[in-house]
């Protein structure tokens, strides 16, 4: 006896053969198109942002499913994931960090270069889990500052996919002078980084 | 030192060899373990590991737990195969209760652990590709590992960190479209894993990268403790399935495949044939199972009133049905007091669990018998004198998961 | 043919009155010596021809707060591969003076086993080539594993202790 599928049982048809990424608002002529520099820089960086997976545990299972074929990140620009912090714009910390590990993934995030994003995989990335421990640290944002936090343990693929969207959506948005803002400058003095 | 190609003069206080953190932030698909390898040009010295990076006290959190409380704590240790340290567990606690469970709710285990297993073999072969500079094969098992994922959700509802079971059987019985997809896995699983091979097995380059990379005798790999496939590759017939059978292995036919030099070819070949072995071991299992007709057809747990939850409409009806479920959920229940030591062939070896009850409800102590910790010893011997691209190979080769080494 | 009993007669010839506390849970054979002995039994273990103990499956401690004098029990199982007979060894010791002889030039495997043993519980293996702590930060200063001390970290000061049960004002 199968169960009748309940949910998303209407297939959408593609329309056009190709989807494009939504045009920013901005004044349209014959042969120019004028809009503000943060949105055309937000667009350009928002779909291509190229994670660094620091994968510690189960959550690594998990995105090493959502990096395969069935669930492909790579659609959404994080074709090439590298593992050398200078090249990479997303920390992605998926799984537990431990004591041992904090001055790693602290090590890990000075030697990024701005802009960068994190992204806290998981429930022990979030909070320290189920791991409430003398050994595990509860959660990374006791070491870095972290933009989108994914629960789950381990969180679907789509979850991480969503967690993944939000940071585009912060990077589309995001205006060219924040780094430089004292509001940042007090964040990363809160966590003791110069 | 002499022997070394930079010549250093005498009284010179500078090293002749350089040193290499390997360090924990591996790329991704490892797990995060440190080597600190001197390097002599491009030949290892000596290295020093350090582990712990993920240390996640699970010994002492399962003092302060009920023995279904441990059961996703056992999860986390090997991740990539979840359920057999979830089954694993399960029969630790039958040990101790001296739960007998029937054959039906045995061969369905079995399935579920020799998808596991398969799970874990396919990480550990394609990833060992992988660091060859072949992505290609792990991109398409991973498809595979996929439908194993949905078969366990049709049973459980979850993909990786399953909490399959109970103790004494399993939550609910399996239905129609878990049996349909357990079908198509064995319909299609054959072919997919025949292109992996025709892929790795006789390809030139990866003969020449695999073959004679950290190769381990017999004797050694004895003396440090190994199990499992790393174990058969150096020529040991070791099988916990065999040895103690437990969950009713005795009534399969399967072969156990054994390598000669333990280096890394041999480690993979043999992970390789033991996918096929588990596939036969499946497909004779999923056979068993549906020759179970009537009424037997419809068991799929041992009846342990202490510690398997009674069913909805007799809680609302009986009143013991109702006291044993208030004290199930509670974590009233006292176990009886003991000391057990269990193990099963996990997918890197011999996982054992060391019980000691003092007769109340969480143990008094549990240790976990982590293979990957206890093999990770041998790394320096296998890799004394390789070259650093070697040294990577045999780390994925050993197949070492972080979240046993460090529990 | 390999059985208990007489794994038991050949330990009682070998070592008499020095082995006790012969028990068989689970029809796992289990006994106890004093731990200046430790390495005597195990390479009597090793090297007898129809013992054959060669290899060291597990090695791990426990704590017994209540029993003076013999507060930790390290305990080795062991296994014959080629008869498949299993064998459970306990040494107990003091907390105070926990100094045990180390099976590292046995066993190979023992080296990181007793490692994680010390770290857990700070049992001192006398000869041990590299006595360090292995998963815990290497400057903690207490063994975490036993009884006396807590499981979570005393650091925290966001936890709410009435919502997880502990203290507070709710009952």
């Amino acid at each position: 006896m199968a169960r009748p599928v309940a949910y998303n049982v209407k297939i959408k048809p593609l329309e056009k053969d190709i989807s494009m990424a939504e045009m920013p608002e901005g004044h349209q002529g014959e042969g120019f198109f004028a809009t503000s520099l943060d949105k055309v820089i937000g667009l350009a960086r928002k779909n291509s942002i190229w994670p660094l997976p620091f994968a510690t545990s189960c959550c690594g299972i998990e995105f090493m499913a959502t990096m395969g074929a069935h669930y492909d990140l790579a659609r959404f620009g994080s074709e090439r994931v590298g593992f050398s912090p200078r090249q990479c714009d997303l920390l992605m910390v998926m799984g537990t960090i431990a004591k041992k590990m904090g001055p790693v993934v602290k090590q890990v995030y000075l030697q990024m270069a701005e802009p960068r994003w994190v992204i806290a995989v998981g429930a022990c990335a979030s909070s320290g889990g189920i791991f409430d421990t003398y050994s595990v640290l509860q959660g990374i944002d006791q070491v870095v500052p972290v933009d989108v936090y994914v629960p789950g343990c381990p969180p679907r693929p789509e979850a991480i996919i969503d967690g993944v969207m939000r940071i585009q959506d912060l990077v589309g948005k995001e205006s060219l002078r924040r780094r430089n803002s004292p509001q940042y400058k007090a964040l990363l003095e809160s966590y003791g980084i110069q | 030192m002499s022997e070394h190609h930079i010549k250093l003069p005498e009284g010179s206080i500078e090293k002749s060899t350089t040193t290499l953190n390997l360090g924990p932030t591996h790329p991704a698909t490892h797990g995060v373990f440190q080597n600190i390898l001197e390097l002599d040009g491009e030949r290892i010295v000596s290295a020093e590991q350090t582990v712990g990076y993920i240390h996640r006290a699970f010994e002492k959190i399962a003092e302060r737990r009920p023995l279904y409380q441990i059961t996703p704590l056992t999860d986390r240790l090997n991740y990539c195969s979840a359920p057999l340290n979830n089954m694993g567990w399960h029969m630790t606690c039958e040990k101790l209760l001296g739960v007998k469970t029937p054959k039906r709710v045995d061969y369905l285990r079995i399935i579920i652990m020799e998808l596991a297993r398969i799970a874990d073999h396919l990480i550990c072969n394609s990833i060992v590709g992988v660091d060859s500079g072949a992505y290609t094969g792990f991109l398409y098992v991973m498809q595979y590992r996929e439908l194993i994922y949905e078969i366990y959700e049709e049973v459980c509802g979850s993909r990786l960190t399953t909490n399959i079971g109970r103790i004494g059987g399993f939550e609910r019985n399996f239905n129609d479209i878990a049996f349909q997809k357990i079908e198509r896995f064995l319909k299609e699983y054959p072919e997919v894993l025949k292109e992996f091979e025709n892929l790795f097995t006789r390809n030139r380059i990866f003969m020449e990268r695999t073959i004679g990379a950290g190769p381990i005798s017999a004797e050694r790999a004895l003396n440090y403790g190994f199990t499992g496939p790393n174990l058969r590759a150096a020529g040991v017939d070791y099988d916990v399935r065999v040895q103690n059978p437990y969950s009713s292995y005795e009534d399969f036919q399967f072969e156990i495949p054994v390598g000669t030099t333990g280096d890394c070819y041999d480690r993979f070949l043999v992970r390789n044939v033991e996918m096929w072995q588990s596939l036969s071991i499946i497909e004779q299992a999923y056979r068993k199972v549906q020759d179970f007709k009537g009424a037997e057809a419809d068991v799929y747990h041992a009846d342990v009133p202490e510690y398997y939850l009674p069913p909805k409409k007799d809680v609302y009806t009986k009143m013991e049905a109702l006291i044993w479920h208030f004290k199930i959920i509670m974590g009233e229940i006292d176990m009886p007091a003991g000391e057990v030591y269990h193990s099963i062939e996990g997918a890197n070896g011999e996982l054992g669990f060391y019980l000691i009850s003092d007769g109340g409800r969480a143990p008094y102590r549990l240790h976990f018998r982590r293979p990957c910790f206890i093999y990770y010893q041998a790394f320096e011997e296998l890799i004394k004198g390789a070259m650093l691209s070697d040294a990577i190979i045999v780390m994925s080769s050993l197949n070492l998961i972080a979240g046993e080494m460090d529990a | 043919m390999l059985t208990n009993e007489n794994i038991r007669q050949r330990l009682l010839e070998k070592f008499p009155d020095q082995v006790t506390g012969f028990e068989e849970p689970y029809g796992l054979l289990s006994f106890e010596a004093p731990k200046e002995i430790n390495l005597k039994v195990l390479n009597f273990l090793f090297d007898d021809s129809e013992l054959k103990f060669r290899f060291l499956t597990d090695l791990c401690a426990v704590h017994y707060p209540n029993q003076q004098g013999r507060e930790l029990a390290v305990v080795y199982h062991l296994h014959n591969l080629e008869d498949n007979m299993r064998i459970r060894f306990k040494v107990f010791t003091d907390i105070n003076q926990p100094d045990v002889y180390t099976a590292t030039g046995l066993f190979s495997s023992a080296n990181w086993m007793e490692r994680e043993t010390y770290d857990f519980f700070g049992v001192n293996f006398v000869g041990h080539p590299n006595l360090k702590r292995i998963l815990n930060v290497e400057e903690m200063d207490y063994f975490p594993l036993r009884k006396e001390f807590p499981l979570e970290d005393q650091s925290r000061i966001d936890k709410d202790d009435e919502m997880f049960g502990r203290g507070g004002s709710i009952f």
